[in-house]
């Protein structure tokens, strides 16, 4: 029960309180950029939930059983892209080997977020988290796979937004990114509103 | 002191050369084949994504080239360049179709040449427009003038004047359809190109009522003249509309000049040629006299032929089939 309550906090945190594009400002590229549609949204969101959930494992044993024991850990951003990069790259092959459609679905958006800053710092706010949690190896995954989340759940809200506002009556220079702006600092403000949960 | 340097170099330098070996494992153990043609293929298309093939764009068609058969032909934008560069890479012989433009059949939609019922104030689409009571405009089958066609196509081929008129830009226009898909009215239409003769107007409705609806002034009234002149019968009716079969149509131009209400436009009025025999090359074999669409060839067997002026519309089929070469268009 414990850990079942822990790990609800763990999500409401990630998702929410802490969100990674609209509470830390990461990943606000494919957050503009892949957010006109709402089915390549998801499949962006897909994948980011899937490297973001590997990342922070590979960077956590990374960390563990290589950084710390050497005393290297200022290493730890030039390690971590080197890692997540190859990662993404052998996921990709392996997924186009076996399972073809995945891939056409999720294929396109991988490469776009191999050196996306948001999962790379999903794996550094792994170790330096401070939310009272326990710090391992199963919390690091969940923080990453529930981090990805959150990053889904804003990209595909913000996706309904923006078809919805194709069809609104703007000035020509709202039009596009300008509105999308707006929009995205009226998203942060809401969602600012949760750093207030108390649990 | 000498560790500070050489662990860090070693660890990163570790990981990198594991991870690159690792890669390289991978790419051979998981290399899917693909064929190298459908990459070739691609680098040849226009890659305008356009659909015109009927196929998810560009990639889709060149994986549909070379796993389905599709045909080779089938880019419209790329034309006969194309064509021969994908038929070289798949090592087939390929003849380029028909180039074809778009043509709207409408002399209607622009701020001069068109009758209102309602001034239209809601979503600027000519799609969302046709909806609010049939649309804006009086006449039920022309161009509402909201430029979906304009917005639709990829090349910019489509010009819009100072009256708010759309132009087709022949030179332009890649006939991939985007502008046939777009419109809601089902005006445009892709034509081959050297089909000069084109009816300007998609009206269905009869007898006087197009004249009092259409604002430029000069509607299809269903009479079917046309079709009745039509020396080659590439005109039918299409419940009150003339329809021209561009299988069948000769290019002659008789048809624009029957039309009481000028609906049909002819490029080429009045810049016809007429056609003259040699009359030393003529050897009398009366296959032009077979040919001409317009009885406008007499002879007998072994005979110089005659060619009636008056009946002759230039069209040039004759030029083209006597074996002597013994009749010029001039």
């Amino acid at each position: 029960m414990e850990l079942l309550s822990q790990i609800m906090i763990m999500a409401v945190g990630a998702i929410f309180i802490n969100n990674f594009v609209l509470a830390k400002f990461l990943g606000i590229c494919p957050y503009l950029g892949v957010s006109k549609k709402l089915d390549s949204a998801l499949g962006m969101g897909m994948a980011v939930i899937f490297v973001m959930t590997m990342a922070s494992a590979i960077t956590w044993l990374i960390q563990t059983y290589l950084l710390v024991p050497f005393k290297i850990e200022y290493l730890q951003t030039i390690a971590f892209i080197l890692t997540i990069a190859s990662l993404v790259q052998f996921v990709e092959m392996v997924i186009q080997k076996n399972a073809p459609a995945l891939y056409k679905s999720l294929g396109v958006f991988l490469p776009l977020i191999t050196t996306n800053c948001a999962v790379l710092g999903v794996a550094i706010l792994n170790l330096t988290a401070d939310n009272g949690l326990p710090y391992n190896f199963g919390f690091s995954i969940l923080n990453g796979f529930f981090s990805g989340v959150g990053f889904t759940v804003v990209l595909v809200l913000m996706a309904g937004i923006r078809e919805k506002l194709e069809y609104a009556e703007l000035p020509a220079s709202m039009k596009g990114m300008p509105i999308a702006l707006i929009i995205a600092g009226s998203m942060a403000l809401a969602f600012l509103g949760f750093a207030g949960l108390k649990f | 002191m000498i560790e500070t340097i050489l662990i860090p170099i070693g660890v990163v330098g570790g990981l990198g050369l594991l991870y690159g070996l690792g890669l390289a494992v991978a790419s051979k153990k998981f290399h899917v084949e693909i064929d190298p043609r459908v990459e070739q293929i691609i680098g040849v298309l226009p890659g305008a994504n356009c659909g015109a093939c009927g196929k998810p764009g560009c990639a889709g068609y060149a994986e549909a080239i070379v796993t389905e058969g599709a045909p080779l032909n089938a880019c419209a934008p790329g034309g006969a360049d194309t064509v021969a560069l994908i038929a070289g890479i798949m090592g087939q012989t390929a003849t380029a179709g028909q180039r074809k433009v778009a043509y709207i059949h409408c002399a209607s939609g622009g701020t001069k040449t068109t009758k209102l019922k309602y001034e239209y104030q809601g979503i600027s689409t000519c799609k969302a427009a046709v909806n609010v009571s049939q649309g804006p405009n009086l006449c039920t089958f022309g161009c509402v003038g909201l430029n979906d066609c304009f917005d639709a196509c990829p090349f910019d081929a489509i010009i819009i004047d100072e009256n708010n008129q759309r132009i087709i830009d022949e030179a332009k226009c890649t006939a991939c359809g985007a502008c046939v898909k777009a419109c809601p009215r089902n005006l445009i239409e892709l034509i081959p190109e050297d089909k000069v003769v084109r009816i300007d107007c998609s009206s269905h409705d009869f007898g006087a009522l197009p004249k009092q609806v259409c604002g430029a002034g000069h509607p299809c009234i269903g009479c079917g003249i046309c079709a009745k002149n039509c020396p080659v019968d590439a005109i039918t009716m299409d419940g009150q509309l003339a329809v021209i079969d561009y299988e069948k149509c000769i290019n002659c131009g008789i048809c624009a000049t029957k039309c009481p209400t000028k609906a049909i436009e002819d490029a080429l009025k009045g810049m016809r040629k007429k056609a003259y025999i040699t009359d030393e090359k003529c050897i009398g074999c009366t296959i032009c006299a077979k040919k001409c669409p317009v009885g406008a060839i007499t002879g007998n067997l072994k005979e110089v032929h005659h060619i009636d002026q008056d009946k002759c519309v230039g069209c040039g089929i004759c030029e083209e089939k006597c074996p002597k070469k013994a009749i010029e268009m001039r």
